[in-house]
């Protein structure tokens, strides 16, 4: 019995949070936030260590690991908050392309060449003015809040469960990038006027892992991201002096801190639960998956608001760039299904609910 | 990741189902009287063929095992699932009998260990008092050596079990001038001891959970001591990490929420199902979701103690908090699925599963503060795993 990370994992962790140490500190967080440059060169770091083709098969130019060792990237990038395409394009894309053997798509993910962007939005409960109808294989339709704005393909998911390939220079096809708060992903709108798409699945199942994996993923991230808050609010209690001691040691903040911990670290082994169900455990995985997101993302707002605070007024500031792990984790939470919608995904699992 | 808990323990697995088909129909029935003769038969039964006190050397009356974290386990698994008794519980066997196998004497660990497993001895434990909670090392019940013999006068509170049982095990001052911690001495005696009184202490589910216990002029025999003199603080926290684990099992918030689930599928409002109804489903899948990261939780701090090398003190200092946070959550979330009919009390006809949701959820609130509140709890984490300061002293007056 053995639950935990393996010293494969640790090491890949390990080479992972090094670069995004070296490479990818806030200041350049800052510039990717700001416009001034895109994610690619980030992208590019990170397919030098291989994580783009993480999940891809070795036979179509990947490293063939599983969703445990993809969570704990995830995890990495999270606690970074680094810019990168990587819960759609390394982990989400390669399921459908796989489903459908489309090689060449697969080898230039690997790579780090080809990017695959996911728009699944419309599957999950489109919102006001979104959706998508297919004719056949021609698609038309709006879809909103599309991960990754500069993406080269799109896999756009209809509501019963059939996922389309799109490329974005096709005719019919407008992008148009979508603001978030969270700056350091992209995201944007489709519109799409009878669009000729290709049909990748109609295999539910094949949704549901491409759903599942990518709400696992989130969630690592968040972990990661709410691990980083924590950290630094830590850290800045133990220097910042008021009524002559350091405010670390006021018990108010001292328990604000306990309970950020208290609730965050039993999430770090339901994710690994979670990434290991996603290879081994699939009568678990579905719901797993869901519950890990949506408890993830109760916590993460929980710690992000309270990590905050313990920083007073400077955690306010952008000075201290502390929001930008508070939006990210606050766009884990709405992408991929708000929390209510995803619990409401658990219970139906399950048979609680129709 | 490898969950299984490998093909050698297999056989172990099937070893337990057998004793337990045979077996079974020996067990006492359910509320039998303490101290029954078919308690104690189940208990030495239980003893002899290794599924209590196993690690427990023979020559103090165990099975003599030698130490496995995954067979405990396994029988736990087992004796739940069949709905078995699986002996006795209590604080002599949880708490005090691991401390005597570490820092007894020889002459206690013979004296004690094997009428204690066996339920023969019922222990209480003297810690607490009415002005010693969270500071519990600024506790003042003493001890003062007379000869060859201990006399002890104070106040003891929170004393569970307290009128049913035969010894205690008790916390005093003996090194009045000591630094506070190093000043308290653990002491074993007869609860029958001239100069004890009980009274029971009514809590708010209505029962007398606990008990004050007043000590004047107790006399004690010298030897009766664990460890050295001052040295009581030190063996008392030893056996106060082992309650602490214990007091909220993820499994047990999982039997209790799958108890919640069935409750919201039998319970109706105006004709519709609970469990149809998306406010309280939302509210039982949120609970759910904690559970799930509880019991991720517990099976890393196995895995921390099955392999050397793997770290989880962080994961094991969130457990009292967080267990019996969500325990009383639960238990909550179980009385408003009933609204009106979760106030039933006593002989109310509409009660549902014997007033256990009612009774549990006052319970909870009791073991939230018990143990160490969830309050010291934070400080602990804080403190130690977060490696904040400690609030500067106060000077005593």
């Amino acid at each position: 019995m053995q639950f935990g990370l393996s010293q494969e994992q640790t090491l890949l962790q390990d080479s992972v949070n090094k670069y995004l140490n070296d490479q990818v500190g806030l200041d350049k967080v800052r510039t990717v936030a700001a416009g001034d440059t895109s994610d690619a060169a980030i992208w590019q770091g990170l397919s030098e260590l291989g994580i783009p083709g993480l999940m891809i098969p070795e036979a179509n130019g990947g490293v063939g690991l599983g969703a445990l060792d993809a969570a704990v990237i995830s995890e990495c990038l999270g606690y970074h908050a680094a810019p990168s395409p990587f819960i759609s394009a390394a982990a989400m894309a390669p399921l459908p392309l796989l489903a459908a053997n489309k090689e060449e798509v697969l080898g230039g993910i690997a790579t780090g060449q080809i990017r695959v962007g996911i728009a699944f939005g419309e599957s999950i409960g489109a919102r006001t003015g979104a959706g998508i109808t297919a004719t056949g294989l021609k698609l038309s339709g709006k879809c909103l809040f599309v991960l990754d704005g500069e993406a080269d393909y799109y896999l756009i998911a209809t509501t019963d469960k059939k996922i389309f390939m799109v490329n974005v220079d096709s005719g019919g096809l407008k992008r148009a990038p979508l603001k978030t708060i969270d700056a350091t992903r992209s995201t944007c709108e489709l519109s799409l006027d009878k669009v000729t798409a290709e049909l990748l699945s109609e295999d539910p199942a094949v949704y549901d892992r491409t759903l599942d994996m990518g709400r696992v993923m989130q969630a690592a991230d968040t972990l990661g991201a709410a691990q980083c808050m924590l950290d630094q609010a830590v850290a800045y209690a133990g220097q910042r002096k008021q009524f002559n001691r350091v405010i670390a040691s006021f018990q108010a903040v001292k328990h604000m801190c306990a309970d950020m911990l208290a609730n965050l670290e039993p999430c770090r082994s339901l994710v690994w639960h979670a990434g290991y169900a996603m290879d081994d455990l699939p009568n678990e995985a579905r719901m797993l998956a869901c519950h890990t997101n949506a408890h993830l993302s109760e916590v993460g707002r929980a710690v992000a608001k309270t990590s905050t605070e313990v920083h007073g007024g400077m955690g306010f500031t952008d000075l201290v760039g502390l929001h930008y792990w508070f939006k990210r984790i606050g766009a884990n939470r709405q992408l991929l299904g708000s929390p209510e919608l995803v619990r409401q995904e658990a219970a139906r699992i399950q048979g609680l609910a129709a | 990741m490898d969950l299984s808990y490998g093909s050698e323990y297999t056989e172990f697995r099937e070893e337990v189902q057998s004793f337990i088909s045979e077996h079974k129909d020996k067990q006492p029935k359910v509320g039998a009287e303490p101290g029954s003769p078919d308690l104690l038969a189940w208990q030495k039964r239980l003893i002899e063929n290794g599924y209590h006190s196993r690690t427990i050397p023979k020559e103090y009356g165990g099975y003599g095992a030698k130490p496995d974290i995954i067979m405990p386990r396994i029988i736990s698994e087992e004796f739940s699932r069949a709905q078995v008794n699986p002996g006795f519980a209590g604080q002599g066997i949880n708490m005090l009998t691991p401390v005597l196998l570490e820092m007894g004497s020889e002459a206690q660990k013979q004296q004690f260990i094997r009428p204690t497993i066996h339920g023969e001895m019922v222990w209480c434990q003297g810690y607490s008092e009415p002005g010693a909670g969270s500071d519990l090392a600024s506790l003042t019940t003493k001890a003062a050596l007379d000869g060859d013999e201990w006399v002890i006068n104070g106040q003891k509170i929170w004393t569970s079990t307290a009128h049913l049982a035969d010894w205690i095990f008790c916390l005093v001052r003996t090194e009045p001038e000591a630094p506070k911690h190093q000043g308290i001495s653990f002491l074993l005696f007869d609860m029958k001891s001239p100069g004890i009184e009980i009274r029971p202490l009514v809590d708010m589910t209505g029962k007398a959970n606990f008990n004050e216990v007043f000590f004047t002029d107790v006399r004690v025999p010298k030897d009766q001591i664990v460890g050295k003199r001052g040295q009581g603080w030190f063996v008392a926290n030893a056996i106060l990490g082992h309650e602490r684990g214990s007091l909220a099992p993820p499994d047990v918030a999982q039997t209790r929420l799958d108890g919640v689930t069935r409750l919201m599928n039998s319970e109706t409002i105006g004709g519709e199902k609970v469990i149809d109804n998306p406010v309280y489903l939302d509210r039982l899948m949120k609970l759910q979701g904690s559970v799930l990261a509880q019991k991720a939780n517990d099976m890393r701090l196995l895995s921390a103690r099955i392999n050397k090398g793997q770290d989880a003190t962080l994961a094991g200092m969130v457990v009292k908090l967080t267990g019996t946070e969500l325990r009383h959550e639960i238990e909550g979330l179980a009385i408003d699925v009933m609204g009106e009919i979760g106030l039933s009390y006593g002989d109310n006809p509409y009660l549902r599963d014997n007033g256990s949701w009612q009774y549990q959820y006052m319970y909870y609130l009791g073991l939230i503060i018990g143990g160490g509140t969830s309050q010291i709890q934070k400080n602990i984490i804080s403190e130690r795993g977060l490696g904040m300061p400690k609030e500067p002293k106060v000077e005593a007056k």
